[in-house]
């Protein structure tokens, strides 16, 4: 996109590009250090980060610690590595997204297709309650999930994520079902399409831009997720952001930094190939999440 | 029904009419009807809980009235809470609002590579807080980190402990923050920058104006929108910031770097002060909505339907 | 007997009334157009006899049969839409059998009936093609077939062509009359556009803030407004409303025109104006269209009351088929249609013909007709 903003600085001189480019790369730099830190370290072996240089590349390079991490790192107290956890997280959060991305698509269509008196205190209440902080329902949902038996269980976390997740999910398609031209629908009625034909044959078709934007911004915000984790999880459901955290700050035994690092890759893994392979959706998700309406 | 703009005529002929019509609540109800239990109720229950005597389990036999409120607002660790968070809360939206801002209008001026520069300030928004609590605790760790690396090439005189300072630990704790979401905010404004109607700019350059005053006087005041979604994503944010504090410090050194969120969680599930968790929680819930409420309130006021 | 009817009609969202009675009726194979200005109901109307629209008050009946309860898909209609509402992730061919598919018509018959509207159309080489693959005038075409393919009892259009460039607006619009004389299906069709509503209907009717202004042939419409409000809505450039007063001379009333720094025009009415006799010495609205008010070469020769008067001229425009002049009147601009070759120039007086029999008179306080 040509902006006349900047045919006028182009015209500003070389100084004034030289400084701007180096700001840009100083930020670059500040941006990438910690990733270049946890990567080059996760690959020492442990002595070489006591007594050399946190900076520096590694003199022998070694994926132990990453193996470590994976299969054997003591968390809790168990010697068992992030590998179940991991799949914890996967477990919990394949369902929970697929859940609350079709109910959030529903709740969309019905909100600005199907609309009824009422409608906007509705969305308006599913909208506030992604704002909530969570700590305010922590103590009854912890109840809810022992009545229901559900407490320190993979199917516990979904129904949580799920139902936190909701309103952003209705949110998401509520905005980009109010751009669906209403005519369409009009017409597909006309043509005798019931409520679900509309839905499957019409709407969802069109939907695939904000199903992976959903689908991302869900993905991202549940294996990301800490505090409902480390709230209602129990052996054989803790997800993976707890198991490096108990990883990290275990008090027991010698700090080995490199599995450490290792295993934050590890944990970001996952969201951070989301991100590279669909950034332009991941941003989407974000806007859509922050500018309301 | 009758102001349905959409739904058939109300005097139903048949069942299956009938049904065609109900059937968008019928969608729509188990949603709400969850969110109303889960979120709605769920307050009401702490709203409850904060004026009773709950303690390692709620316990709605004893009613204490406002005592859990005057308790947490006279307990130090709550005040050093409130404090780091007014700390933590205007430092994280000042300087990511300055440096969202000042990237955004770099990368506007035709940057070569800007598709690679992008990326790059974004990726730290899709990790975990922990694992950006993990990097920089490690990274700021005088023992190993960036003051041990400094004394290895030869700068024996650096020091940087604020990590472990009672004093500093808090700003700690903002730089790995603003580092995780001034890309995010720099996005944010980079949209709105690129919004601006462009006839507008070509207008105020005919008038002769210089790139500085075309920002300072057109493209910037036109972005007041950018602005308070950007405070008030980044105010809620940290409100409830809580993962990253508990990845870096867990509120250490002592309870320097306390905040109201791992206030509710320790006095709650740790020293089983289920009441005044409870009334944390309360306060934290009014400060976001004394935020979100108006907001939202404008946001879907200005173009209803 | 007449083939859809509505029945005083009424239509509210909350206390915001769209609809305060509307009462129509057209006979079978007639072209109904509702026109007016955006907000007066029109679209409202159209969509509550689709059944799109929930009714407050009255009755719809199509065939003698009330239709009100009925969903739209029962109700034997069809309807074109203002931005097509082609579905678009369809192609052509799937978007006009969609309706077909859903009421479970078997394949061969649904080829077959696309392909007989298709060929009717010209829109055979299209019909693989996804809608955004076509340019406005085809989605258009698509649309049309989409409503022609059910073979409905009636055809609802709203605005159809708005979105379309100048020329093509017309080239479709002598398509639709094309099609309607073929067909003979009933149409009702919603516009703003009054030379649509004139060049297409054979009724029309005229809304405005929900209540029907006027519902008649064209010519009646064009000719005989009812009101103010009908005068200047139908007719392009529309019609001169000149504040007037009726007075009297030796042979009879005349209408008087008040002019800057000049004594007023007065133009005799002879005998016709028994209807005018109450308003004699009082203000009326004086109504003349831009072709009744013309050079004397050009006046109209069989009319019976022309008569002439000198004018200055401030403004000429010339449109090429014709040259408008406008000149002031009663404190306003009156525009004039002359014959494209005329000769005037601003700033010079000139004779303007008054063609008398084509003026009308409305009641400034009641803005209705009153001869």
């Amino acid at each position: 996109m040509s902006r006349p903003s900047a045919d006028v600085a182009t015209r500003n001189g070389v100084f004034a590009r030289a400084f701007i480019y180096a700001v840009l790369i100083l930020f670059v730099v500040y941006y990438l250090l910690p990733l270049y830190v946890m990567l080059v370290n996760s690959l020492k072996p442990l002595d070489e980060i006591r007594k050399g240089n946190m900076l520096a590349l590694p003199h022998v390079w070694t994926i132990a610690p990453w193996l470590e991490a994976w299969s054997t790192a003591q968390i809790g107290v168990q010697p068992i590595g992030l590998k179940p956890y991991f799949l914890n997280s996967i477990m919990m959060v394949v369902p929970a997204v697929a859940i609350s991305t079709l109910l959030g698509a529903l709740n969309g269509y019905v909100l600005t297709k199907w609309r009824f008196r009422g409608d906007n205190v509705v969305f308006g209440m599913m909208l506030l309650a992604c704002f909530i902080p969570f700590q305010i329902v922590l103590i009854p949902a912890a109840r809810i999930l022992g009545l229901l038996g559900l407490a320190g269980s993979v199917p516990g976390l979904i129904l949580i994520h799920t139902v936190y997740g909701l309103g952003f999910t209705t949110l998401f398609f509520r905005n980009y079902y109010e751009a669906f031209p209403t005519e369409l629908i009009r017409a597909a009625q006309i043509d005798g399409a019931s409520f679900f034909q509309i839905f499957r044959r019409i709407l969802l078709p069109s939907s695939g831009p904000i199903i992976v934007v959903t689908v991302i911004w869900q993905f991202t915000n549940i294996w990301n997720d800490f505090l409902f984790g480390s709230s209602f999880s129990s052996f054989d459901s803790i997800p993976i952001t707890v198991a490096l955290n108990n990883l990290v700050n275990s008090s027991t035994g010698v700090k080995a930094y490199n599995v450490h690092f290792a295993g934050a890759i590890l944990a970001a893994l996952p969201t951070l190939i989301v991100y590279i392979v669909s950034g332009r959706y991941f941003v989407r998700g974000l806007m859509a999440g922050a500018v309301k309406g | 029904m009758a102001d349905a703009t959409m739904t058939a005529p109300g005097a139903v002929t048949t069942a299956k009419t009938t049904l065609q019509d109900l059937l968008p609540k019928i969608v729509l109800a188990p949603s709400f009807a969850i969110i109303l239990v889960f979120v709605y109720g769920f307050i009401i229950f702490t709203g409850f809980l904060s004026f009773s005597g709950s303690k390692l389990l709620p316990d709605f036999s004893t009613w204490v009235g406002f005592e859990n409120y005057v308790r947490l607002f006279r307990h130090p660790n709550w005040i050093v809470s409130l404090q780091n968070l007014a700390i933590f809360s205007v430092l994280y939206i000042v300087i990511c609002s300055v440096i969202g801002l000042g990237l955004a209008i770099l990368l506007d001026q035709k940057i070569r590579g800007e598709g690679f520069l992008r990326p790059i300030y974004l990726y730290p928004m899709a990790l975990s807080f922990i694992v950006t609590g993990v990097a920089w605790k490690w990274f700021l760790d005088p023992g190993i980190g960036l003051e041990h690396a400094m004394h290895q090439i030869g700068w024996e005189s650096f020091s940087f402990r604020w990590i472990k300072d009672r004093d500093f630990a808090i700003y700690t704790i903002v730089i790995a923050a603003i580092w995780q979401s001034s890309g995010f905010v720099m996005a944010m404004f980079l949209a709105g920058l690129r919004g601006v109607d462009n006839e507008i700019i070509k207008a105020a350059q005919i008038d002769g104006a210089s790139t500085f005053m075309i920002y300072r006087r057109i493209i910037i005041p036109l972005m007041r929108p950018v602005f308070l979604s950007a405070f008030v994503v980044l105010a809620h944010l940290a409100i409830k910031s809580y993962d990253l504090v508990v990845a870096m410090t867990d509120g250490g050194p002592g309870t320097s770097t306390w905040t109201p969120a791992l206030f509710m969680t320790k006095f709650t599930f740790g020293r089983n002060e289920m009441g005044m968790g409870a009334a944390s929680a309360m306060v934290m819930m009014m400060m976001i909505f004394a935020i979100i409420v108006p907001y939202l309130y404008s946001e879907l006021g200005g173009h209803k339907k | 007997m007449p083939f859809l009817e509505i029945d005083n009609l009424q239509k509210s969202f909350g206390a915001t009334k769209i609809l305060k009675g509307v009462s129509l009726e057209i006979e079978e194979g007639g072209f109904l157009v509702l026109v007016g200005p955006s907000g007066c109901g029109k679209s409202t109307l159209l969509n509550t006899i689709a059944g799109l629209e929930p009714v407050t008050g009255g009755e719809i009946r199509i065939a003698g049969k009330r239709v009100n309860d009925l969903h739209p898909s029962k109700r034997d209609i069809a309807m074109v839409f203002q931005s097509y509402a082609l579905y678009p992730n369809m192609t052509v061919g799937q978007n006009i059998a969609f309706g077909m598919e859903i009421r479970g018509v078997p394949k061969p018959e649904r080829d077959k009936a696309i392909a007989d509207v298709a060929g009717l159309l010209q829109i055979d080489h299209l019909l693989d093609r996804k809608p955004s693959q076509l340019s406005g005038g085809q989605r258009q075409r698509v649309a049309m077939g989409r409503a022609l393919v059910r073979k409905p009892q009636v055809f609802l259009f709203d605005e159809p062509l708005s979105n379309l460039d100048a020329k093509l607006r017309i080239d479709m619009r002598t398509e639709i009359k094309r099609l309607h004389q073929r067909m003979g299906t009933t149409i009702v069709y919603v516009t703003h556009d009054q030379i649509e509503a004139m060049t297409l209907a054979t009724r029309i009717a005229v809304l405005k803030d929900g209540t029907l202004q006027q519902y008649g042939t064209p010519a009646e419409i064009y000719n005989n407004p009812t009101n103010i409000f009908v005068a200047d809505f139908m007719g392009s450039p529309a019609m001169n409303l000149i504040p007037a007063t009726i007075g009297i001379n030796g042979k009879g009333a005349t209408v008087e025109l008040a002019r800057d720094g000049e004594k007023p025009i007065s133009l005799p009415l002879g005998k016709a104006s028994d209807a005018l006799s109450p308003y004699r010495g009082k203000p009326v609205t004086f109504g003349i269209r831009p072709e009744a008010l013309t050079d004397p070469d050009s006046a109209d020769r069989d009319a019976t009351a022309v008569a002439t008067a000198d004018c200055h001229i401030e403004v000429v425009e010339p449109a090429g088929s014709d040259t408008f002049a406008v000149t002031n009147l009663g404190g306003k601009g009156v525009v004039a249609r002359l014959r494209a070759d005329a000769h005037v120039q601003p700033g010079t007086v000139a004779p303007l013909a008054f063609n008398l029999t084509k003026a009308v008179f409305f009641d400034p306080a009641t803005e209705m007709r009153i001869a």
